[in-house]
Formats: C-alpha cells, structure tokens, sequence
C-alpha cells in the first residue's frame, strides 16, 4: 500500500541524465497534435495505419501475482502469504491464471484478443529501476546509450514531431532520438484563471528570436495552455485542481488524482478518432514497486490497470481506426519469487507482456519460466523483450528492427495480425 | 561582473531581494560568495522562525485505535505536517543564511524522504533537524543511515536477518552515496544484510536496534569482507573514490546546470574539497564554468515560490490559514511540495517544470501573492527592480507596457519566462 518509494520523474531526476529529453519535454499542446489530423490522409484509405500504445509500468510489476502459475507448488510455498489460492485466479489454462482483479482481461483472453508473452527479460538482469527501464526503453542491454528504439525509429523514418507522443509528465527516453524526440503532451486538466486576458497570456507566450533556450520553453507553456485550453474543455474531460495528496489513500497517490492511466487513454482514443496520424503512443502507470504489504496495493493497481485497458480497447472496436491500434504493456522487471519479510516481494527478473487490442492474436507466446531452476533466486528469462518490441517495429510500423536495435538475432512473433 | 553576482545569488539562495542584489554588488563577486558559504555569526533573520514544538506523534498512545480514533489521529498528523512545512518555507525566506538554507533544500531532494508514507510530522521533522546539524557528507551519511524517517520510508524496519530487504541497501549505493555502476549486485545483497535490525518506533527520535534480527555473519562488500554493520558500511562507501565525485556531480546538477554533465576539472576541484559541502560550492562558484550556465536553470517551484514571498516582503507564518493552505496545495499542484518528494530518486529539474499544466497554478499564486502584496503605482521597471530581473525582452516589456493595474503588473513580472531561469 505503501510502496509510492519510486515512481515517475525517474528519468528527469537526472540520476541518468540526456539534452535530448530536455529538448522534448513540454512545449508540445494536443490542440497542435489534433490539427495534425486529416480527413483523407493522402494515398492510403482513412484510419488504415497500424498504431501501437506503449503502457510503462514504473516500479517492476510482479508478473507472478499477475498471470499466476497456480497450479505450481513451488509458487506457494515461496511466498504464502502473498500467493493466490488456485480457486481464486482466473483460469487461462491449467497452469497459468491472472490475478482474481483482471475480469476485463480475462474477457478479452476469452475472445482472443490478449496475447500474453511469457518470461520476457533481458540476459545479464540489472534490478536498478532506473537502469533497467533505460535497458526496455533504449533496446541496448550490453551499454548505455542515450536514444530510445522509438526515437531511433523517429530518426530512420525522419518522422514528424507527432509521429509518437507521450502523455506523460515528462518524456520518456523510449521517445528520444539522436535529432528527432517525441512530443510530450501533459494529460493533466487546464483552466485558465478568469482575472486574466487570453491574449495576455498568448502574447507572454510568444518567444524572442535570440532567447536562451530554456526561457523559450517557459513561454511556450503559455502559448501551449491557451491553445490546450479550449480542447480540454470538452465533455467527459475532468479539469484537475491541485489538492495535497497526503492522505496515502493508494499507491497511486502523488502519480495525479484518480485513474492517471484511463486519463491517458482517453487522450489517446480522442486523437486516434480524430484521425491524428501518431503512430506510437507511450502512456504510463505508475506505483509497482510492492517492497512491502504488497497485495492491496498492487490488487489496487491490477484494478486500475485492468479498467483502463479494457475500457479503451472496447472504445476503440468501435471505429476503423481505432481497430488498427494495438497494446502493449510492460514492466522494468518482475520481482524476486520468494516473498520478503515485509509481505512484499523486491526487485527481480523476467515477467509477463501483454498484448491485446483489434489486431492482437490471442494467446501464450513463449514458455513460463521455471520456479524451481532459478538465478540466484530469481526468474530465468525465456524470451528477450528485443523480440517482442522487434515484433511491434515489423509488424505494427513496417520497419526493420535490425535497423533500430542493434544486434537484433530476434524472430517475429506472430501476436500481430499482419494484413 | 555584477551579473555574476545576481547569477550566484539566484542559483546559492532563493532569490535576493532588491537590497541584497545592491548590497552585494557594492561588495562584490568574492566576498559575496564568502559571505554566502562562511556566513559570519548566527543567523539573526532565523530566530524569528524558531523550529516548531509538534508534541507527541498522535499515534502515540494509541496501540489498538478505533477507526474514530484513527481518523482524529490521521486528521492531526496532516495539520502537523502542514505546520512543520509552513514553518520550513517561513524560515527559507527569513534567514539571512540563504546558502545555507538552500543547501538544506538540496539535502532534502537528495535523501528524498516523503512524508506521505512515513505519516508522522514528528519523524520528518527529526530527519530535517539531522540534515541540518550534520557537521560533513560524512557525519550526515552515518546519521542518514539510521535516521528513522529514511529506514522507515525504504522498508528497514523489514529488513531482517531471515528475510533482508534490499530497498535502503540499494538506494545508498545508487542515489545516496556512490551513484549507479560502482556496485554489483551483490554488494547491494550483502550491504543489505549488514542493515539488518533496525526499526522506528513513533515515540522516539532515534532507531530501536533489535539484535536477534541482525545478521552477524561475514559480509562481502566492494571486494572487503568483514562483519559489517551500519556504520561500518557507511564508511566503506565514503572511502571509495567514487563518492566525493558523485556527491560535486548532484550538487552541479542543482546549482549550475540539470543539462551538461559537470565537466571534469570542475568536478575534481570539488571532489578535492569533499567532504565538507560549502566548500565543495565555493569550488562550484568560482569555477568558470559555473558562470557559463547562466540562463539554463529553470527555478524549481519551491524556489520560485520563496524567492517572490521574499521580494514581496510577505511572510507564510503570517499569511491568513486559507491564504497558506492556497499555496501549499499549488506546492502540491506543481509538483514540488516540501516534506513531500514525489519518489526516492528526488524531484525533477529543468523542463520538467514548464508545463502548461503548471502554467494556470503559477498565474493563480502569483496573484494572491501580488494582492497581498499591495502594490502602489507601478512601472515594469519597478517590476524588473523589485523581482530582480536584469532586463525584460521586448515581448514582456510590450506585454507589461500596456498593463495599468498594479497587482496584474506585479502578478506578470512573477509568471514571466525572463523571472522563471536563472
């Protein structure tokens, strides 16, 4: 319930630091993305371009309380108090199940339309947060290197600015590229104060030729608030207000009120029906990091997690467009198999992908990692995670994933339907 | 020159005020820096904002509560944390101190402790009151280690012999002393277990040791074995030569620029000063690089906040309750929120700040603040004088020209991207 120890921000704290996040970040207003949108975008048929949603799980999601081995021994008796009675998980088949909170999930699984990628990693595992989303994010396990394999693709395909958009705080370094980055729009609510002229606020935001460049950016938000500001006041959008978080009512506290993952969803599902042209979308949730009285808190965010999603893939079955959009959901690490003292579990290895939505072929891809033959206590990863994000740049994009990760040896995995 | 010196006073304090900037020019660049990381005698501005007297954790006293008891208890600790952060921000723009002060500040980001899982006002406020004594990096490591705010927010108390948790080990290593790629992973499982034992208990400001809970058994940790505990542990870590280093990078990061890694003579001069951290700034300030960051730094809320009450000459110990609760919940809204770090890694820096989302809170404070403040006639060069601002571009000043009301003058000059980087 407790565990809000590490959440966004990671990357902006500067831990691990990059100029070209900087020059992404801000400055970019849906109202700016929305008038991207074509009605009849040239040579193809509407709405006909495969999207992909990137989901980040901040915090390492415990994939073994997520899709359950249930039927293993070795599973209960590493962590009694943590795990799920076999009559209580939602049964995929006569091992694995998920979490009792996943009903949508499991509906979707019914209808084949989640495919769940088993024991995903990466080889030689780092249990740092920071340093194992930049290995997920980056496609580079063996060395650091300051480009995400989305930016990467930014850069081969001399993409436009909205050809990926985060609706995160802050850009994730999935979106950086060596000279092309992502746009990063803030999902939170604007309003602009009442005892104030809109075109004073415009006319603050209107930038000097020879300004520093960071001065720039902070007349931007000016420019960005007005022009966000009347697309925000549409119906169904909730206008946030400030309010002190410290009642720790969730692990989702301080990550923005309510369910910061549907909100930015809906962002997601307006610009796909509006016809944007984004094709990689990255939102994210925030709060996994269960060191402690784990399964409150994480059955709460399983909750979140599971409403969301099934929410925006019904939403998006109901137009053509939106039955090109694809989801993806994945997590730094999965957590150490045995239980700790605390009713938690710490950082560990492999855990579950997930990918659902119109064009997801259902079912299990890959094997389950074994819970008796472990790495110092920890899962061996069965697939590497180049092959599942090699598998979204083939089949989702079109392009080569040897061209936007190095050493790519992956083989596509047929979880995409590729018509 | 004399931009230099309003440069250092931004980026070492919160934000001077028009006497200061004057005062300071007059003495210039080097003796304003010695002032700012020697400040002769004590702090006279702060003994107006003595620390505050909380009493007992409300939980106290209370081993079995009712859920009635629990939401009065519950309801207690938010006003007590809201009072130890009216008093923290009183203090900032009181002291005279201001290095000092802002350095506390940096500390704070560093161990980034959140009250919103540690609960109780009364530890957070001991944990502040160890940053502030804390003699040296050293001295301060050793004291953070058992400090029951930090144990308790990274899972300590749990960690025990038959089960270590790793949470406090690794963020020593990562975020607190070493920085990233100086350990193995096993080191991070080994220091675990040499914090093994320790747990806060609400009616005491230190850490109860419990012994059958402490693994006794020999560790290895960066290539040494040993029966670590704690303390010992700490000492290996401040020993290693990546430590000193890391310590002048994260201070560049806050005071010179959150952009350009801190280039390499810089980082040495200030590692050779370690561990004594005004020292380490002297090098930072006077080093040439520092003054080549002008302009890069965008105030992070907290500072922009206690930088315009200051120049306002206004004061949160006496601004009306509903007025202090505005603020701080715009704390809350713009992401940086004393006492309250949105994760162990610390806030944010640069763009991060320049949201449009923060834009409409920023304009909202500004107001009340610019109200409070009760201007008389103004121009845009009061405006500029007041606030500090070296010069306004052609596009405020055209904004600012046509703008006859005072406080929505005062309120513009606050919001303006000139006023928000350093």
């Amino acid at each position: 319930m407790d565990s809000l120890t590490r959440r966004r921000f990671l990357r902006a704290s500067g831990v691990v630091g990059g100029a070209a996040l900087a020059a992404g970040a801000g400055g970019f207003g849906l109202a700016e993305l929305l008038r991207t949108a074509s009605k009849e975008p040239a040579g193809g048929l509407p709405g006909k371009t495969n999207k992909v949603v990137i989901v980040t799980l901040y915090g390492g999601n415990d994939g073994l309380n997520t899709v359950i081995p249930y039927a293993d021994s070795a599973y209960h008796s590493a962590r009694p108090e943590l795990a799920y009675a076999p009559e209580k998980v939602l049964r995929l088949d006569n091992a694995l199940g998920l979490n009792p909170v996943m009903k949508g999930l499991k509906r979707l699984w019914d209808e084949n339309r989640l495919a769940i990628v088993l024991g995903v990693g990466y080889p030689k595992p780092d249990r740092s947060h920071f340093r194992s989303m930049d290995i997920w994010q980056t496609a580079s396990p063996g060395s650091p290197v300051n480009t995400g394999w989305v930016g990467r693709w930014l850069d081969g395909t001399k993409a436009p600015v909205e050809a990926a958009v985060s609706f995160e705080p802050v850009l994730p370094p999935l979106l950086a590229g060596r000279t092309r980055v992502g746009a990063c729009v803030s999902y939170r609510g604007l309003a602009l104060p009442p005892w104030i002229e809109p075109g004073v606020v415009s006319a603050l935001g209107r930038t000097e030729p020879d300004e520093p460049a960071m001065q720039a950016r902070a007349a931007a938000a000016y420019a960005d608030l007005i022009s966000m500001e009347r697309v925000v006041r549409e119906p169904g959008q909730t206008i946030g207000s400030p309010e002190a978080a410290d009642d720790g009512v969730g692990p989702a506290t301080g990550t923005g009120a309510g369910n910061a993952l549907a909100a930015q969803l809906a962002l997601v599902a307006r610009c796909v029906e509006a016809g944007v042209s984004t094709q990689v979308y990255s939102v994210s949730l925030g709060g996994f990091d269960t060191h402690a009285e784990e399964r409150t808190g994480h059955e709460m965010l399983l909750t979140q997690l599971d409403q969301a999603l099934t929410g925006f893939v019904a939403r998006m079955a109901r137009t053509e467009a939106g039955r090109q959009v694809s989801v993806v959901v994945y997590s730094e690490f999965g957590r150490r198999v045995r239980a700790n003292a605390s009713d938690g579990t710490d950082h560990g290895t492999a855990g579950p992908v997930f990918v659902l939505g119109a064009p997801a072929v259902g079912g299990f891809y890959g094997e389950q990692p074994n819970l008796t033959d472990l790495d110092d206590g920890d899962l061996k990863a069965t697939m590497d995670f180049r092959d599942v994000f090699g598998t979204v740049l083939s089949s989702v994009l079109r392009a080569d994933p040897s061209r936007y990760i190095d050493d790519y040896r992956g083989s596509v995995l047929p979880f995409v339907r590729s018509d | 020159m004399t931009d230099d010196v309003a440069l250092l006073l931004r980026r070492a304090g919160f934000g001077p005020t028009a006497a200061e900037l004057a005062a300071a020019r007059q003495s210039g660049y080097s003796a304003t820096l010695s002032a700012l990381v020697a400040p002769p005698g004590p702090d006279v501005g702060a003994t107006t904002a003595p620390v505050p007297e909380l009493g007992p954790d409300p939980y106290v006293g209370l081993p079995s509560p009712t859920p009635a008891e629990r939401a009065k208890a519950d309801g207690a600790r938010k006003t007590q944390t809201m009072q130890v952060t009216r008093w923290w921000l009183d203090r900032m723009i009181v002291a005279n101190h201001q290095a000092v002060e802002k350095l506390l500040f940096f500390w704070h980001g560093h161990w980034a402790t959140s009250v919103s899982k540690v609960r109780s006002a009364q530890l957070m406020l001991t944990q502040h009151r160890t940053l502030r004594n804390a003699r040296d990096f050293g001295d301060m490591a050793h004291r953070m280690v058992v400090d029951p705010a930090l144990v308790y927010w990274l899972d300590g108390q749990h960690n025990k012999k038959d089960a270590p948790n790793e949470n406090l080990a690794r963020e020593l290593f990562e975020l607190f002393i070493l920085g990233i790629g100086q350990y193995t992973e096993r080191d991070v499982k080994e220091a675990s277990r040499a914090l093994t034992g320790w747990r806060a208990v609400l009616d005491s400001d230190r850490l109860v040791f419990d012994p059958q809970h402490h693994d006794t058994g020999s560790k290895t940790i960066l290539g040494t074995t040993g029966n670590f505990n704690a303390s010992r542990v700490v000492d290996l870590l401040l020993k290693q030569k990546a430590c000193p280093r890391f310590i002048a990078s994260r201070l560049w990061f806050r005071y010179a620029s959150s952009t350009d890694p801190i280039p390499e003579r810089v980082r040495e001069e200030m590692a050779a000063a370690f561990p004594a951290p005004m020292s380490m700034l002297r090098a930072l300030f006077e080093a040439d690089a520092f003054r080549a960051t002008r302009h890069t730094m965008v105030k992070q809320p907290v500072e922009w906040l206690v930088g315009a009450i200051r120049q306002l000459g206004l004061r949160p110990a006496h601004l009306r309750q509903d007025t202090f609760t505005q603020l701080y919940n715009s704390l809350d809204g713009l992401g940086q929120r004393p006492f309250a770090p949105p994760s162990v890694g610390g806030w944010p820096a640069g763009p991060a700040w320049l949201t449009s989302a923060a834009a409409p809170i920023k304009l909202n404070v500004a107001h009340t603040l610019a109200g409070l403040a009760n201007p008389g006639r103004l121009t845009p060069e009061d405006v500029a004088y007041i606030l500090c601002v070296d010069k306004w571009t052609d596009r405020t000043y055209a904004v600012l020209r046509d703008v006859r009301d005072a406080r929505l003058l005062l309120t513009l000059g606050l919001v303006s991207p000139e006023y928000q980087v350093t």
